[in-house]
């Protein structure tokens, strides 16, 4: 909403001196956001006056034709100013900033020679003073308008100060000169006269134009009336054109001009219809679906069953509260008009506005909530404005269909304001607060309200208590903390996320936020086999980028673009991590069921409404690419690999507080890795993600480096950390004995590790492998893996026939379940 | 003492002479101070300290000697060895503390040099100052929720008193999906709606997390983004405590300067509603109110629709974008450095913001 100051002044008798900053304050605690308060006088500094022009002498010679010229600026001497524009005459009044001066943009005005004269100042164009309109030339005043040496501001309108604020939906009221100013008037605690009382002739039973209501829900009031012979010429008063292109709004023609100077000064949107282009009686109903409407805009368009129309006898001519059509309006020439003021549904007006994209300055009033109480008020102070400006004949018939609903009284406990803002209002208080707003209130301690009528946004007891609040001033309200609540502290899934975000990060990794948008392509390019379900994807109806409308499956598409670009920035070694939700939903899709808001749902509504909703557990994801260790002045870097892909889900679990004994590596296949260099994740038995190097065919799609390793692992799918069993730690000695197996290479080393556990019994403090040796003297498809095993009993000194007969023990279960050899035996 | 009325033949115990014992305790303590290293010292032990030095061989002398004299003797040579010993052990501690000092020295090493060989990564500066917030409202008695980022519209519009006209619900501002009946939650509104589902009040909660509206990214919007909401409802709950809880987890934030101003404003999930700004001392521009969130007064309609009985309890709710709050606490200009991930961005933040 952009307004004046002195607009608002004509309603409020604001204090003389005002200024921008106490109208910042006001206007910001009453709730409005203050977009901009703009003192025009501020943007000109220096002396800027009306000028006479004595006499003006052409210079020639030069590359275009230059006037030096005497003006009268109401001094003593004329002032000498050489200017290049021509559309000015010797006796014409023009606006001159004097040297000192200074025009908006930092354009200081200083005495100068040029073209060989001496200037004084600048004879101005509305552009160099920062005014919109004609750009063509100087600005020449009308005739005797001023007289030289005044200000020039107030004659070319920069005595204004503009106010921009935004409106919150619940206010229509402030939407108008009449609101805002009745908002002031209540801050500063000055009179307000209230434009909306303007005592107006009623309804007559004989109207002037022959119009049927058919909704009454869709328009509960429609007003006419209808004005005859205007001159068609007249133009809009300049104090009109000024206030209207200070609110953004062009000026049109008078009826038009007229029409929006009162939506902005009462709220009350109106429309102007050529009679004489009128088909016969008015119809006010819904519109069939498919009808069709050319709107002023020049658009044909398609209507729905549930926009209102007003038609004539060739169909519908306006659409309803938004927008007038091309064949009725009125036109150059037009010069018998009928006036509409009418009272829409603001639902029905939200709906068609935004089902034709059709966000006009009515449309926007009539969704905030429009006094219904205005229509008579506005037609008559149009036909007013109209007839002395434009002559004619006004119509004695007034049409008024009302079927506007009267206030409902809402009852307000006069403790009921103290109990939600916390300060002790009294019931006087709160009479008095809400009489500011216009309500009318009786009672004591239990209060009956009836708002008043442009305050439909009044309906609840909380409704008024926010008013209470608000106009008590928010600053006001005390600070005082409340009981302290009784805290479970983090869950056992907040935990994890923590320590496990934590561990990557000391481990290397860098934490990166992804987008969580996939496009169609990934799931191709990282070769997900045809039914598997991470191809099952949800589809957003409205993304931002048409190539990626998709909710990720799997982290490793987004964190791989990261990578990506990151790489792509110079740096060649990156290890990244990403812990966020994947989007799985469910193979059937089902419209929830219908909840409303009168009451909770039933536990058996709120459970079928979240059965449909899609599964999003967090997963985590590591990729790594480069060096893991960086080469430095000690030496060679090591590249990254799938073990360290591995290393990272298994930090990742034991961050996550899985006992150890519980983890199961062993090798898978899974797109998107390498199908030998892919690890399966198991936790308890249940694979729970997947670590090893990526596919080379996928990094070549991706153009990633060769090796590039990754993890991801479902955290959700781990179970809550376990309370920590104590060990016994035996203060005896060690022993230590080394054992080196030949195996089928194929035999995974965590196999024969466990069966080296499972048969040393319970003597084995730890089990490490510190060697794995391939060579043709073991035989082709053989390797040797060297264990150091380190047994230790509790209460006792080992002697050398226990430790040996728990190696044998060991070897023993590899070699059953693995036909493994001790080398060298 | 005097040895020249000893009884016995000077001859036959002449090593055992005073002088000559007070001359090979001086000779060894001269050769022991010369020897130059531990090595040396030890070569020449053998000379002054063996079986064939002049105190052993004045030990053998002894025997010669009338019993009356023994005694007196046998003191002597012990006092002399004694001598010999000590001066040993003296020369030999002295070169052991010159190797050790000189080792120490050898073994000098430039410290300065870095040490890089396991570079540590780093959390998100979102994510840990959203672990913050939340800690700082585990620490006022609240817990942490979450819910789910593809939300039921009944959960993020409906039951947040957003009817089915608001605006907010059209496609230029919320993300639909090709499910009916859900949206990319535009706030994390929705968790409160869930949280009031499940338990009955005293509710204190906060719900820091991912929501998602329709804005392109540029340097101030992203279609992605991280905010962080409380609730609490409870019986006789008002604007005084939400001012409170308020004003104090602006000091928890920004120091004890901090405060809050609040303006009215609308939100259909609260009434009365404010925008309020935060007293920011440390602001690089010096100290100034900085807009921070919004709060309000749970509206009845929401409490009903959420099986709160509103003329039992009231509650308030207060949210912030996380994203902001990182933007002016910590400096951050660009919402793009928050959103592509370079590890230049984030690793300068390390394990916190």
């Amino acid at each position: 909403m952009k307004t004046s100051l002195s607009w608002l002044r004509e309603y409020v008798e604001l204090p003389a001196g005002i200024t921008a900053s106490e109208l910042d304050a006001a206007l910001t605690n009453l709730g409005m956001e203050v977009e901009s308060i703009v003192d025009q006088a501020g943007t000109i500094l220096g002396d800027l006056v009306v000028g006479r022009v004595l006499t003006i002498e052409e210079l020639t010679g030069f590359k275009k034709p230059i006037r030096f010229c005497t003006v009268d600026v109401g001094r003593d001497a004329p002032q000498e100013i050489v200017c290049g524009a021509r559309n000015f005459a010797e006796g014409d009044l023009v606006v001159v900033i004097l040297p000192g001066g200074e025009l908006p943009g930092g354009f200081k005005i200083g005495a100068r020679k040029t073209y060989g004269r001496n200037s004084h100042g600048m004879i101005c164009s509305a552009a160099e003073l920062g005014l919109s309109g004609d750009h063509s030339g100087i600005i020449v005043l009308p005739v005797d308008s001023a007289q030289p040496g005044a200000d020039g501001r107030a004659v070319v309108g920069l005595d204004e100060v503009l106010i921009e604020v935004e409106i919150t939906p619940d206010r229509g009221y402030e939407m108008s000169v009449r609101g805002i100013a009745r908002e002031l008037s209540t801050y500063f605690g000055v009179p307000f006269t209230d434009p909306g009382l303007l005592a107006a002739p009623g309804g007559t039973t004989d109207v002037p134009h022959a119009i049927s209501v058919e909704d009454t829900v869709g328009c509960d009031r429609f007003a006419a009336r209808v004005v005859r012979g205007i001159d068609p010429a007249a133009q809009s008063p300049e104090w009109m054109q000024r206030r209207l292109v200070a609110a953004g709004i062009r000026a049109i023609s008078l009826p038009v001009d007229i029409t929006n100077y009162l939506m902005l000064e009462l709220g009350q949107p109106m429309h102007v219809f050529d009679l004489n282009r009128l088909g016969g009686g008015l119809v006010v109903r819904r519109a069939r679906a498919g009808e069709k409407l050319t709107t002023l805009d020049g658009v044909a368009r398609s209507l729905d069953a549930e926009d209102m129309v007003i038609c004539d006898e060739t169909g519908p001519i306006s659409l309803a509260a938004v927008m007038g059509g091309e064949t009725s309006e009125w036109q150059e020439g037009t010069v018998d008009v009928l006036l509409e003021a009418a009272h829409w549904d603001p639902v029905m007006v939200g709906r068609t506005a935004r089902r034709h994209r059709l966000f006009s300055e009515a449309a926007k009033r009539w969704e905030r909530g429009v006094d219904p109480a205005l229509p008579l008020v506005a037609l008559e102070r149009a036909v007013r404005i109209l007839t002395e400006h434009a002559g004619g004949t006004v119509d004695e018939r007034i049409l008024d269909i009302d079927h506007v609903a009267a206030p409902v009284p809402l009852t307000l406990p006069a403790d009921a304001p103290g109990r939600i803002v916390g300060l002790p209002y009294s019931a006087e208080q709160i009479a008095g607060l809400l009489r500011k707003v216009g309500c009318e209130v009786t009672g004591n301690e239990v209060l009956s309200v009836v708002p008043p009528t442009w305050r439909p946004d009044l309906v609840a007891p909380i409704d008024l208590i926010e008013e209470v609040a608000r106009l008590g001033g928010y600053n006001e309200i005390p600070s005082v903390l409340p009981p302290a609540g009784s805290s479970n502290g983090l869950t056992p899934a907040q935990k994890r996320r923590r320590s496990v975000g934590r561990a990557l990060a000391e481990n290397g990794y860098v934490e990166v936020l992804s987008y969580p948008f996939v496009g169609p392509g990934l799931a191709d390019t990282l070769g997900l086999p045809a039914a598997d379900p991470r191809r099952s994807a949800v589809r957003l109806t409205n993304p931002l980028s048409e190539e990626e409308p998709l909710l990720r499956t799997t982290l490793l598409g987004p964190l791989l673009g990261t990578l990506k670009r990151n790489l792509g920035r110079g740096r060649r070694d990156v290890a990244l991590y990403e812990a966020g939700t994947v989007f799985l939903p469910h193979l059937t899709s089902t419209a929830p069921p219908t909840l409303g808001v009168d009451r909770r749902p039933t536990n058996a509504e709120w459970a079928a409404a979240n059965a449909i909703v899609p599964e999003q557990p967090w997963h985590l994801a590591v990729v790594l690419a480069g060096d893991i260790e960086p080469a430095g002045w000690w030496g060679q870097g090591r590249a990254a690999t799938w073990a360290d892909a591995i290393e990272a889900a298994r930090v990742a679990l034991s961050a996550a507080g899985v006992p150890d004994d519980l983890v199961t590596v062993r090798a898978g296949e899974q797109a998107p890795w390498h199908p030998g260099r892919c690890a399966e994740i198991l936790v308890d038995g249940a694979v729970v993600g997947h670590a090893g190097e990526l596919h080379p065919a996928v990094l070549a799609a991706l153009d990633l480096p060769k090796r590039t390793s990754a993890a991801e692992i479902d955290l959700d799918a781990l179970p809550d950390a376990p309370v920590v069993e104590a060990v016994k730690i035996s203060t005896f000695p060690p022993a230590l004995i080394d054992v080196a197996l030949v195996l089928d290479r194929t035999v995974p080393a965590a196999e024969v590790q466990a069966a080296l556990t499972e048969g040393a019994g319970p003597l084995l403090e730890s089990v490490a492998l510190f060697d794995v040796y391939e060579s043709s003297q073991l035989g082709e498809d053989k390797r040797s893996l060297a264990y150091k095993l380190t047994f230790r009993a509790t209460d006792r000194t080992l002697t050398s026939e226990e430790t040996i007969t728990a190696r044998d023990a060991a070897v023993a279960v590899t070699a059953s379940r693995f036909g493994a050899t001790l080398r060298g035996a | 003492m005097s040895y020249r009325n000893d009884p016995y033949d000077p001859k036959q115990a002449a090593l055992l002479d005073p002088a000559s014992l007070e001359a090979a305790v001086a000779e060894a303590e001269k050769a022991f101070a010369t020897a130059a290293d531990l090595d040396a010292l030890h070569a020449l032990k053998p000379a002054h300290l063996g079986d064939r030095s002049p105190v052993s061989l004045a030990r053998r002398e002894i025997g010669s000697l009338p019993p009356a004299a023994k005694s007196d003797a046998g003191k002597r040579v012990n006092i002399a060895r004694q001598a010999v010993q000590a001066a040993y052990d003296a020369r030999q501690a002295e070169l052991e503390a010159d190797r050790a000092a000189r080792v120490l020295v050898e073994e000098r090493v430039d410290v300065t040099l870095p040490w890089t060989r396991r570079p540590r990564g780093a959390r998100h500066p979102l994510t840990t100052l959203m672990e913050h917030m939340g800690d700082i409202f585990v620490g006022m008695g609240y817990d942490i929720v979450d819910g789910p980022q593809l939300e039921l519209e009944w959960a993020n519009f409906d039951a947040l008193n957003i009817g089915p006209d608001n605006p907010v619900r059209g496609a230029s501002d919320t993300f639909f999906v090709d499910l009916p009946g859900l949206v990319m939650r535009t706030h994390t509104s929705p968790g409160q709606v869930r949280t009031m589902l499940d338990r009955q009040p005293p509710i204190y909660v906060v719900s820091p997390g991912r929501v998602y509206r329709t804005d392109e990214l540029d340097a101030t919007h992203s279609p992605v983004f991280h905010q962080i909401e409380g609730l609490v409802i409870d019986e006789g709950i008002t604007m005084a405590h939400l001012r409170g809880t308020l004003d104090h987890f602006a000091k928890a934030m920004f120091g004890p300067d901090a405060k809050t101003r609040w303006r009215p404003h609308y939100f259909p999930f609260t009434e009365p509603s404010a925008e309020f700004d935060v007293w920011f001392a440390e602001h690089r521009d010096g100290p100034r109110w900085v807009e921070w969130g919004g709060c309000g007064m749970v509206n009845p309609r929401v409490l009903t629709a959420c099986g709160i009985d509103p003329a039992v309890y009231s509650g308030f709710a207060f949210g912030m974008g996380v994203e902001r709050t990182l933007m002016f606490r910590n400096g951050v200009s660009d919402m793009r450095d928050m959103v592509e991930g370079d590890v230049r961005f984030t690793t300068n933040f390390g394990m916190e913001s």
